[in-house]
């Protein structure tokens, strides 16, 4: 057991830990717990019936497709600001750092708010993509703009304390080699940061399935059409279709589960690359 | 400057970034911060000052505050039990603190909602008890304890992982007891980083919608947040309200950040 001078006397210890795990219980195993028994709670085939209606359906479809293209855009973005800003020297670094995780620090509804100001149907700019018959916000793009906005800094962020500790000697001496541009990028960088990179993504992609705020903002809730899962599963909700309601949450909880599954295993990972290579 | 490096790719990577950046966040902000110019100073104080506003000022901040507050004393609590002790169980609750940040937050939102209603779980026997939480000030701030508690138990982990043990033994042989150690050796060298956790606690509880509506039950001067206020604006296609209200939050989250910030070098200076 620990010594006297660092370790703390028993009954410190047991309150302690009876506090943690009565926090845990309450704030986090119970709300788990109470989405499967609510959801299941008129059997089996009330569960599969709110998930097989058009509605959630289409719900789900949105989603899915509102993650697929946000997360391969932000993570393209991530890799190349990591890249200006930890292989390179200049002016304004911090300040473009501190620029990525602006989104971070503003409410959601903040964040559906912009584009509704920028590109609403009654803005002058709104107005004349709207002459072309073009609509973005109450429809499908400005869903995807919010979404991208809100989980635009996880990957950078990821990235950047990585590659600063990487450092750019692997790089050059690949460049000293002959190996050109991309290559070097393919072949050296891309292996180094790899698990960092997927991390990123894992964050950004459980943000992307799962933000309420902006979306709700820019969607219009139109059913079947610009609804995704949350806002799904808002509206079951007010319409008192609780059963339903957490029938459908009780999916993204499971993705909730798998998200920080992946978090845990990817760290791992990274304590691994540490000792096997120093950095 | 960069004649040094040999490097290829900074104008592709750098313009990118650049581009990107304003596509998505700059010029989007930017159309919030020149809203005022459009609307006229007299519109856009009477939107900041409306009582109705002011109201959910209070009520967001409030709940922010006290939120962070606990989660504050609990995240350390927790974090010095997960980094310290060797419990069964522990690696799966050290996993789980993160659930608040991968579960969407209408879905904590409905969660705490049915749990603390009349008939819920936990409601029930609250009732019974005489307190209530739905459509009150104190289940927003629950709400909001639940989305804060990663911050600061995963800023706290680090720093109370990197503590060095001597400066405890050394406590010790001076005859310093547990608490004393505590209070006057281990308390100052975690601070700052509880600041910071506080801090990024409180930011996100300013500005969290998704989560808190449910339960607050959103009555007008009582637990009507300033988010909510954004939204109810913006259904009645009252954008240059909802612009003034978002600038109020915006600036004043901001401000709260600097003087945090301000408070937290502050700390970092003081002498051990």
């Amino acid at each position: 057991m620990s010594t006297k001078a660092t370790g703390d006397p028993l009954w410190v210890r047991v309150t302690l830990i009876a506090i943690t795990v009565g926090f845990f219980l309450l704030f986090l195993f119970l709300p788990l717990a109470l989405v499967l028994v609510e959801g299941l709670k008129k059997g089996v085939e009330v569960f599969w019936a709110a998930w097989t209606e058009p509605a959630a359906l289409s719900a789900l479809g949105l989603t899915l497709m509102t993650t697929a293209i946000v997360v391969p855009l932000n993570a393209a973005f991530g890799v190349a600001a990591a890249w200006a800003i930890t292989k390179f020297t200049f002016r304004g670094k911090a300040f473009l750092i501190s620029l990525l995780d602006l989104p971070f620090a503003i409410s959601p509804v903040i964040a559906g708010l912009v584009f509704v100001l920028l590109l609403g149907s009654r803005t002058p700019f709104g107005e004349w993509l709207g002459t072309f018959g073009i609509k973005i916000i109450f429809s499908t793009p400005g869903i995807v703009l919010a979404t991208l906005f809100v989980t635009f800094p996880f990957v950078a962020r990821e990235l950047i304390p990585l590659m600063q500790a990487q450092g750019r000697e692997e790089e050059e001496a690949a460049l000293t080699l002959g190996a050109r541009g991309w290559q070097i990028f393919w072949r050296v960088t891309l292996p180094n940061i790899k698990w960092g990179l997927l991390y990123g993504m894992v964050l950004c992609n459980a943000r992307a399935i799962g933000e309420f705020g902006a979306v709700s903002v820019v969607s219009g809730h139109i059913r079947g059409q610009t609804n995704t899962v949350p806002l799904h599963i808002e509206i079951l909700y007010s319409e008192y279709s609780i059963t339903a309601s957490f029938a459908v949450a009780s999916l993204l909880v499971l993705l909730a589960l798998i998200t920080i599954a992946l978090k845990a295993w990817l760290e791992s990972r990274f304590d691994k690359q540490e000792k096997e290579t120093g950095v | 400057m960069m004649r040094k490096n040999i490097l290829p790719g900074f104008g592709l990577s750098m313009g990118y970034t650049v581009v990107y950046l304003s596509a998505v966040v700059l010029i989007p902000l930017a159309t919030l911060l020149i809203q005022p110019l459009g609307m006229g100073w007299d519109k856009f104080f009477k939107a900041v000052t409306s009582p109705r506003a002011v109201a959910s000022y209070w009520v967001s901040f409030s709940t922010a505050m006290t939120a962070a507050g606990v989660n504050a004393i609990l995240g350390l609590i927790a974090s010095w039990v997960l980094v310290r002790y060797p419990f069964p169980g522990r690696r799966l609750f050290d996993a789980l603190v993160d659930f608040p940040f991968a579960l969407p937050t209408a879905v904590a939102g409905v969660c705490f909602a049915t749990l603390y209603s009349p008939i819920g779980w936990l409601g029930k026997p609250l009732t019974d008890a005489g307190i209530t939480v739905v459509n009150t000030t104190t289940g927003i701030t629950l709400a909001l304890i639940f989305v804060g508690f990663p911050f600061v138990v995963r800023t706290m982990q680090p720093v109370l992982a990197d503590l060095e043990k001597e400066m405890e033994e050394s406590a010790h042989s001076l005859g310093a007891n547990r608490w004393q150690t505590f209070r006057r050796v281990l308390f100052p060298a975690i601070l700052p980083s509880l600041l910071t956790g506080f801090t990024l606690a409180f930011s996100r509880g300013l500005g969290e919608y998704g989560s808190v509506i449910f339960i607050a039950g959103n009555l007008p001067f009582k637990t009507e947040i300033a988010p909510l206020i954004i939204m109810a604006k913006l259904d009645q296609f009252d954008y240059a309200g909802a612009s003034a209200v978002a600038l109020t939050l915006l600036v004043f989250s901001f401000v709260m950040l600097l003087v945090l910030n301000l408070l937290q070098s502050w700390a970092h200076k003081e002498p051990r």
